[in-house]
Parts: C-alpha cells; sequence; structure tokens
C-alpha cells in the first residue's frame, strides 16, 4: 500500500485495486462497515465468504455500477466513485468481467459474441477481427463452436466463450462472478486452469468471486474471506486452513452450522407448531 | 383516510414513474444523433418492430376495411348516399381509425417484443456486461430500437390504411356494386392532403409514445421471471391508454 499525497492509500505499484475504510448499505441493511482490500497486481485474489456478505457488491463497487456511502474504492490509481462517465468507461475497458451466467449475447453466435469489444471499440479490418477472435476462442478451446449460438452452449462452454470476450481486449484486470457455479467438475476443473493460466499468460490481475473453497484454493494467491460487514481473514489457502477464527473455520470446513447458524432466526419452535404467539403461520 | 394515503401513494408513483420516464425520452433525445452514426442498428430494427408487424397490420387492416365496407354500406344505404363510401372511409381510416388502430396493434405486437427483449438482457445480464465492456447500453441496445420503432409506425399506419381502404373497396364496389368510378373519384376529390398529413402526424406520435414506453418498460424491469411479464403487461396497458389520450389531444390540435 503506497500513501498518497492526501495520506490515504492510493492503488499504484503492486496494487492493481485497493478498497480503504468503504461503507455501503442497501436500504437500512449495512452490507460494509469499513471494509479494507487489497488486490495485488498480477495475482488471483479470491474473495470469499458466506452467501449475503457482499462478495458480488464488492465486484460492482470496483466495476463502478453502485458507489459506497464512504470510503475509496481505487482502480489502478483512480478512485473509481468519483470518475465521471466517459472515465469510468475508459477504466472499464481496461477491466474484463465473466459474470456467472456468461451473460452471452443470444442473439449473437459464439464468434460474433468474441468480436462484440472489439467491433464497438475498433475499427478492425475483417481479417484482422477473425485473427483476435479466433485467437482468443483456441485460448479457450472452442475455436470449434465459434459458429454456434449461446443456446447450443453447455454451461461450462458458455463460461468459456464469456472469458474469452472477456480477455479480447487484452485488459489489466479480470473479474470472475461465481465461475465454477452449476459447473461439472470436468467444466469446473477446466474454468480453474484458465483462470490461473490467462493470469500467467497474459500478466493480468485476477478477482475471483467464489464459494468453492477447494477449487479455488489450488489456484488463489491470495484470499478474503467476507463476513460482518468486513474481512474476517485473509492471506494464502494454507494459512486461512489454520486460521484461528470459528467463522474462517467452518467457512473453509464447509460446516453447516457455526457462527453462521443453520437456521434462519425464527420463533421458538414448539409455540409455533402448537400455533401460539406471533408468526404461528 | 386509509384509501386517501394509498391513493396519495398511487399519485406519487406515477409522478416519479412519470418523471423518470420524462428524464429517460430527454436521453434518448441527446444521444439520437449518435444513432444518425449507426444506421445499420436501426435498420435492423425497422425490420424487428416493422416489417415483422406487416402481417398482423395488413391482416387487420384488412378486416377492419371489410367491416367498414359492411357497417359504412348499411348506414349510408339508408340515407341513400352509399356512393360516398369511399369517402367517409378514406377519412375516417386516415385520420382516426388508422393511427389508432395501427397504434395499439403495434403496442401488442412489437411493443411486447421490445419491452420482453430488453427486460430479458437486463435479467440475465446482458445489459450490465455491456456496460463493463464500456458500452452504454443506452446506446448501443435502447437508442436503434426506439428509433425504429418510431420510424416503423408511421409508415405501418400508411400500410393499414391502404389495405384497409382495399377492404371497404372489396366489400362496397365487388360485393355491394357501388360504382367503381364513383368510388375512388369521391375519395380523391374530398380527401384532401391536410388529412393524410394528420394521419401521419398522429403515426408519428403514437410511434414515439408507444416506443418510449416499450423500451422504458424493458429497460426498467425487474431482473426476475415475473418482473418481464410486468412490463410487457405494462407495456401493452400503458400504450393503449396513451395512444387514445394522445389521439384526443392531437385531434384538438390539428382540428
Amino acid at each position: 500500500m503506497e500513501p498518497a499525497a492526501g495520506g490515504r492509500p492510493v492503488a499504484g505499484g503492486d496494487n492493481v485495486a485497493l478498497l480503504h475504510g468503504v461503507h455501503y448499505s442497501v436500504d437500512t441493511k449495512a452490507v460494509f462497515t469499513g471494509l479494507d482490500i487489497e488486490i495485488r497486481r498480477g495475482q488471483v485474489t479470491a474473495i470469499m465468504g458466506p452467501s449475503g456478505t457482499g462478495k458480488t457488491t464488492l465486484l460492482r463497487l470496483i466495476t463502478g455500477h453502485i458507489a459506497p456511502d464512504a470510503g475509496d474504492v481505487i482502480v489502478d490509481s483512480q478512485n473509481v466513485p468519483r470518475l465521471k462517465r466517459r472515465e469510468l468507461y475508459a477504466l472499464r475497458r481496461r477491466m474484463g468481467m465473466l459474470f456467472q451466467n456468461g451473460a452471452l449475447f443470444t442473439d449473437f453466435d459464439v464468434f460474433e459474441n468474441v468480436a462484440f469489444p472489439l467491433r464497438e471499440h475498433a475499427r478492425l479490418p475483417e481479417r484482422l477481427v477473425r485473427g483476435l477472435v479466433l485467437t482468443k476462442l483456441h485460448a479457450v478451446g472452442l475455436r470449434g463452436a465459434a459458429r454456434m449460438m449461446p443456446q447450443q452452449l453447455s454451461g461450462g462452454m458458455a463460461r468459456r466463450v464469456a472469458l474469452a470476450r472477456a480477455i479480447v481486449m487484452d485488459p489489466d484486470i479480470l473479474i470472475y462472478d461465481e465461475p465454477f457455479a452449476g459447473l461439472d467438475p470436468i467444466s469446473m476443473g477446466v474454468v480453474m486452469r484458465l483462470i490461473r493460466s490467462l493470469n500467467d499468460a497474459l500478466g493480468i490481475s485476477s478477482i475471483v468471486v467464489t464459494h468453492d473453497v477447494r477449487e479455488i484454493s489450488q489456484i488463489a494467491d491470495v484470499s478474503y474471506i467476507l463476513s460482518e460487514g468486513g474481512v474476517v481473514a485473509s492471506g494464502t489457502p494454507k494459512e486461512l486452513h489454520d486460521h484461528p477464527s470459528p467463522i474462517v473455520h467452518q467457512f473453509m470446513d464447509g460446516l453447516a452450522d457455526g457462527p453462521v447458524p443453520f437456521h434462519y432466526p425464527a420463533p421458538d419452535y414448539h409455540e409455533q407448531l402448537l400455533g401460539a404467539g406471533e408468526g404461528a403461520r | 383516510m386509509n384509501l386517501l394515503r394509498e391513493l396519495l401513494a398511487s399519485l406519487q408513483d406515477f409522478l416519479a414513474r412519470a418523471g423518470a420516464m420524462t428524464r429517460f425520452f430527454g436521453r434518448l433525445l441527446l444521444l439520437s444523433p449518435a444513432g444518425v452514426v449507426r444506421p445499420r442498428l436501426i435498420v435492423e430494427q425497422v425490420y424487428n418492430a416493422g416489417a415483422l408487424s406487416l402481417v398482423i397490420i395488413m391482416t387487420s387492416g384488412l378486416f377492419v376495411g371489410m367491416v367498414m365496407g359492411l357497417q359504412g354500406h348499411d348506414l349510408l344505404q339508408r340515407i341513400g348516399s352509399e356512393d360516398s363510401l369511399g369517402t367517409g372511409a378514406a377519412l375516417t381510416l386516415l385520420k382516426e381509425l388508422g393511427p389508432v388502430v395501427t397504434a395499439l396493434l403495434f403496442a401488442g405486437r412489437a411493443g411486447t417484443a421490445l419491452a420482453s427483449e430488453i427486460g430479458l438482457m437486463r435479467a440475465t445480464d446482458q445489459l450490465s456486461a455491456m456496460e463493463i465492456m464500456a458500452v452504454d447500453p443506452m446506446r448501443r441496445v435502447i437508442l436503434p430500437r426506439f428509433l425504429g420503432g418510431v420510424i416503423s409506425m408511421p409508415l405501418l399506419t400508411g400500410i393499414f390504411v391502404m389495405v384497409s381502404i382495399f377492404g371497404v373497396q372489396l366489400i362496397g364496389v365487388q360485393f355491394f356494386g357501388i360504382d367503381q368510378g364513383q368510388f375512388w373519384s369521391q375519395m380523391r376529390s374530398a380527401v384532401e392532403l391536410e388529412d393524410v398529413r394528420e394521419g401521419l402526424i398522429k403515426g408519428l406520435v403514437f410511434g414515439v409514445a408507444c416506443s418510449l414506453i416499450a423500451v422504458f418498460e424493458g429497460y426498467n424491469a425487474e431482473s426476475t421471471a415475473e418482473g418481464v411479464g410486468r412490463a410487457t403487461t405494462r407495456t401493452v396497458v400503458i400504450s393503449s391508454v396513451a395512444t387514445l389520450v394522445l389521439d384526443y389531444i392531437v385531434t384538438a390540435i390539428l382540428l
């Protein structure tokens, strides 16, 4: 972390993104109460945590879809909430994002999906567009599916096409929102290896939001576990496995009960069954 | 007291939504010059909203015309003026029925298609994906669809009116035996360019209203199957009511 002129930390040098003292609420529910996270350049950073702890919200803060109530969200030395639309779009050109469902354009075939950012941002000769698209599709192993429609793809294939589209503009930062969700073990392994190999081969920085502890532990350089409005633990996968915190232990070992209770808060079981008291239904 | 509170809340919701739609419309107007840069996108949407609506517009137009032929002939026969069938039908269709029925059909076919398509794009993160790629969905998705609808409506209105007049002629001349020459010559002498202009202006106004409502509802749909369904329903209901209200306003201004 490097100190800025105003005494606040900035993302730059070794950091590609930095969230400092971030507060964010939805209606009256506080999602973050002083979140601090540092995303190191060139690394695969995993963001984990129980459901509802704000992992996807964190990604939306980084991409500038939402602004924090307080605190700094700095990406590539720029304070995202303060950027004007044009500046934000210029920053986003250096980002790629893989959505949980792929978010492929259903009207376009695989080739046109991957070519979309190139056609929108660069006036390139068709021959060059074709070459770039086929290169990226080859990198994810789907050059042969170039003329298939998104509806014809399996979940894993759709995720890989979305990945090819995310890297076609050679981004500095690649963001993954639940990349393993709903995939079979083979597809999961393929996507897992792709995240690591693309990160190293293209020299990018990857941020991966996931629940899949075992998979991400194999490829992440550093992981953060979010809970209770902030980071409860961070470190290498091994450090997290050895972490003394009960909530980290519960999450890493996938225990049903613990600091995060199995039962959602409810009235007394017996009273409710007998139809007495409030909330009898 | 509760009723009053609910009415006030409804009014507040309505005003908030109307305000949001006005802002949305303002943004589309500001972006409109950018649409000229990529005419291919607009042409695609003229095809989607216009060309793909042709079958329903022409079929409906033919039957509306034929019903007008039957009813008009019955009415005019009572006062011995059945030769005026062509004139009466043409004026009614050009000034009133053509634009209104076309707008209602447009809202039902193209409007719902637009709202559900955009709503589904929202629900499946396609619009968010565009934003992440630094592509403004308003410019890339919404504007071409809006302009495509605005361009299509007056064209569809013209086609509806022509097919309807053919339907009237079919019944009046071919079925009831009204003199063909009388039918067309009376129509030519009575219908003025002003009447055609009124129909096209209405078509344009309804086109702006129906397209705006469709893209607004789709863009602001909740990201669920129910949300997309609600947006589609709202598109039809609001477009239909807006068409009838605007019809009164435009008629009052133009008369």
